[in-house]
């Protein structure tokens, strides 16, 4: 028994509903940080998952994949910083208090 | 990676069990802190399966760039917004997190479904293996060199926005007033203010 492309992508799968439902329910926005970085991390898994399995010579997934943990640093110092303004701003890192933009 | 098959069968289980209880442990613990290491364990999971997968340069960087960086970055985050405070209870919380479930599950079903009806036109070429940094590299700087350059470009205007966004922009009100305190406890201030205030050529007379 081999392992197969299935599980990899299933194992995505859950992990990046876990991340959603993260996101949607944290009331701290840090961790709502951290509920992204979960789902960029299913996307990563695909991506080396379809790279291995799909496209062995060219690995283009792998590069993606690069690509994708450059734009989540750079995702995850701006979004800190932005959380670090807000907090000094509001006094408060509850996501339900940060309703300024709230019709 | 040239291991049998049940030795990765058996290593994918174990890592992807720590991958789905540490994810679980971000979502669900109260204590954040405690969510963030276990936010490390999952990026570390995660780089065991981009070994399974061939992928050991983008291993590497996981695990240099998410473990070594952001997570750092995200406990320096929790610790300069550190207020232990229980949030209010909204009314209808549990109706949110109830349908939150409901959607996250059926997403899950849906993906599952596809990932298992889809016949997968799996490739049976020769796998790139322990070569697989040279072709990245050569991807690197032939078909994708403008993305690369860039994801370079991109770094530097977060890490300049990034510090524009953080930077502390009133200064404190109390100015120490014995040469001891000032030594001490600097007041924290942008440079311009510093300037002024230091230099007398610019200040009128």
């Amino acid at each position: 028994m081999e392992l197969q492309l299935q599980y990899f992508l299933l194992l995505a799968a859950f992990l990046f509903c876990i991340g959603i439902y993260g996101l949607i329910t944290s009331r701290n926005a840090i961790r709502v940080l951290m509920s992204i970085e979960l789902m960029l991390n299913a996307v990563n898994l695909n991506l080396m998952a379809f790279s291995n399995y799909l496209d062995p010579e060219n690995i283009k997934g792998q590069v993606f994949t690069v690509f994708v943990i450059t734009v989540a640093a750079a995702e995850a110092a701006v979004g800190l910083a932005i959380v670090l303004a807000i907090y000094r701003n509001r006094d408060t890192v509850d996501m339900e208090q940060f309703n300024l933009l709230k019709w | 990676m040239d291991l049998a098959h049940g030795v990765q069968l058996v290593s994918f289980g174990i890592l992807a069990a720590i991958a789905i209880v540490a994810a679980l442990g971000v979502v669900l613990l109260q204590n954040i802190v405690y969510s963030a290491f276990l936010l490390g364990g999952v990026f570390a999971s995660m780089a065991g399966m981009y070994l399974l997968l061939n992928g050991d340069f983008v291993a590497a960087a996981q695990l240099i760039i998410y473990v070594g960086a952001v997570n750092v970055l995200i406990l320096f985050g929790i610790m300069l917004v550190n207020k232990q405070q229980d949030f209010p209870a909204i009314k209808g919380m549990w109706i949110r997190k109830g349908a939150t479930a409901l959607v996250g599950a059926g997403l899950l079903v849906l993906l599952a479904g596809t990932i298992v009806t889809t016949p997968w036109a799996i490739s049976t070429a020769t796998p790139t293996g322990d070569g697989s940094t040279l072709k990245i590299g050569e991807h690197f700087f032939s078909d994708f060199l403008l993305p690369f350059e860039l994801a370079s470009v991109l770094l530097l205007i977060a890490m300049v926005g990034a510090i524009v966004l953080a930077r502390r922009e009133f200064v404190p009100e109390d100015t120490p007033t014995t040469e001891e305190e000032l030594a001490f406890k600097l007041p924290e201030r942008p440079r311009e203010t510093a300037a002024i205030a230091g230099g007398s050529q610019t200040s009128p007379e």
